[in-house]
């Protein structure tokens, strides 16, 4: 058999959070359908670079490794994505991995997004239903709008779209564009709106629905394809009726 | 209500935009395009707005305060963001840029141009035709203006756009694509209501 073939890459690495960041190459043994995922792997059972080096591995997150939970989120050959649903076969080499540096760097490829789960926090996303006794079955929701807000509730917290925004900086607080989306979904549910009011004056807190400039960054990045956009314009919308309401007095919620 | 400030700056920068300053920027246009009918088709114009009533009140309360509030948050929003056209190059993303960019382009036009006409007059030069004429020889500042007037125009209509999408008028994507269209044409509308005048001077 003639010489193995190879996967090259290029990665940003970050001893620290605070140390500076610096690039190393690694040569991985070619698969058929390797994900980037694979080839950390591979490169975590041989720690050793392109020049020969032994190194320390390569230190990253991952769960589900099938798209859905957010953790593998970088930013693979300069577009922040998923690395688990990231296939060899379809990226241009060499590939260069890096952290998505808009989030706190923990180590290496690994970053932060708890700023991510304390805004949904802010906005209370999730759906009220404890209390001191059993409050009974909820309101139905209509099966078409069940699936329409399945839509939204895909969102897994994954970071890419706060990467792609202009607005997610150190210079603003903006709490980012899956906000809109969830806030949404929180709203339309039957429950949920018993507290839409109160989602949304929290969102129109400092940081909050007014960051947005309209790049429309979001909308385009989103492997979820979360129609982030138009929930935004919805929430905006939303947001201007309950800012009249809370002015000139007409029922709070 | 604490903390909601910010929200409601943002809400009042971008309603200034439009009223009254996007309006304004239209009369002002209008006005100005009867210098394509001669000095004193434009002299005739310019001295019944100077006539009227409450002169100093309107430019302060509906000119110079919104103007002037628009331009200063504008400001801290343009240097709040940071462009990343480079690594998403997407429509819209560029408008965003573009948006910025004429934005301040426009307030270094607008304060020049303030200071040159509405400034100068208060110093006792008459505003008319030939004051603008006089400006606009040379080619450099009729360079200056054109590129000015572009950038403002371009300023108000694509602000228009995101007007609708800020207060929650053009929600969906087809209304937003549509009003991206409309804008756009408004945009090369008033481009060219614009130039017009400018060529009228000189
Ligand atoms: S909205 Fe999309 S891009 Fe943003 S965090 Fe959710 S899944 Fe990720
Ligand atoms: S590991 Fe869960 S999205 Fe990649």
């Amino acid at each position: 058999m003639a010489e193995t073939k190879t996967v090259k890459f290029i990665i940003t690495r970050q001893d620290s959070p605070d140390s500076a960041p610096y690039e190393e190459e690694f040569e991985v043994p070619y698969r058929p359908n390797m994900n980037v995922i694979s080839a950390l792997m591979e490169i975590r059972r041989n720690p050793v670079t392109t020049k020969g080096n032994k190194t320390a591995p390569i230190t990253w997150d991952m769960n589900c490794l099938e798209e859905v939970c957010g953790a593998c989120s970088m930013v693979i050959n300069g577009k922040p994505r998923q690395a688990c649903s990231a296939l060899v076969d379809k990226l241009e080499q060499p590939i260069r991995l890096a952290p998505m540096k808009t989030f706190p760097v923990i180590r290496d490829l690994q970053i932060d997004r708890s700023r991510m789960f304390d805004s949904l926090k802010k906005v209370k996303a999730w759906i009220p239903i404890d209390g001191t006794y059993d409050l009974g079955p909820g309101p139905r929701m209509a099966e078409t709008k069940r699936q329409w807000a399945y839509e939204l509730s895909k969102c897994m917290t994954c970071g890419v779209c706060l990467e792609a925004c202009p607005n997610v900086n150190s210079k603003t607080n903006f709490m980012g564009p899956f906000v809109f989306g969830q806030v949404r979904l929180f709203n339309a549910h039957p429950t949920g709106a018993m507290n839409k009011a109160e989602r949304l004056n929290a969102f129109m807190e400092d940081g909050g629905i007014q960051g947005c400039g309209n790049s429309q960054n979001c909308v385009q990045a989103c492997p979820k394809g979360i129609p982030l956009t138009t929930s935004i314009a919805a929430v905006n919308r939303d947001a201007t009726i309950q800012s009249f309401k809370n002015f000139f007095g007409s029922d709070q919620i | 209500m604490a903390g909601n400030r910010e929200f409601f700056n943002r809400r009042l920068h971008s309603l200034l935009g439009v009223i009254p300053i996007g309006l304004f920027l239209c009369i002002h246009l209008v006005v100005n395009h009867f210098a394509t009918g001669g000095s004193s088709s434009f002299n005739r114009a310019a001295n019944f707005m100077e006539s009227l009533p409450f002169l100093h009140i309107l430019e302060w309360i509906l000119i110079f305060l919104p103007l002037l509030y628009h331009a200063i948050y504008g400001l801290y929003i343009a240097f709040t963001g940071t462009a990343n056209v480079g690594r998403f190059g997407f429509f819209r993303n560029w408008m965003y840029l573009l948006q910025r960019i004429t934005g301040v382009i426009t307030l270094i036009f607008v304060a020049w141009h303030v200071w040159e006409t509405r400034i100068a007059m208060a110093f006792g030069t008459a505003l008319n035709y030939q004051m603008m004429h006089d400006i606009l020889s040379s080619p450099f500042m009729f360079g200056f203006y054109a590129v000015g007037v572009v950038c403002a125009i371009f300023h108000f209509s694509n602000g228009l756009w995101s007007f609708m999408v800020s207060w929650g008028i053009t929600v969906s994507p087809r209304s937003q694509v549509i009003s991206t269209y409309v804008t756009m044409i408004i945009f090369v509308v008033l481009s060219i209501v614009g130039i017009q005048t400018l060529f009228a001077f000189v």
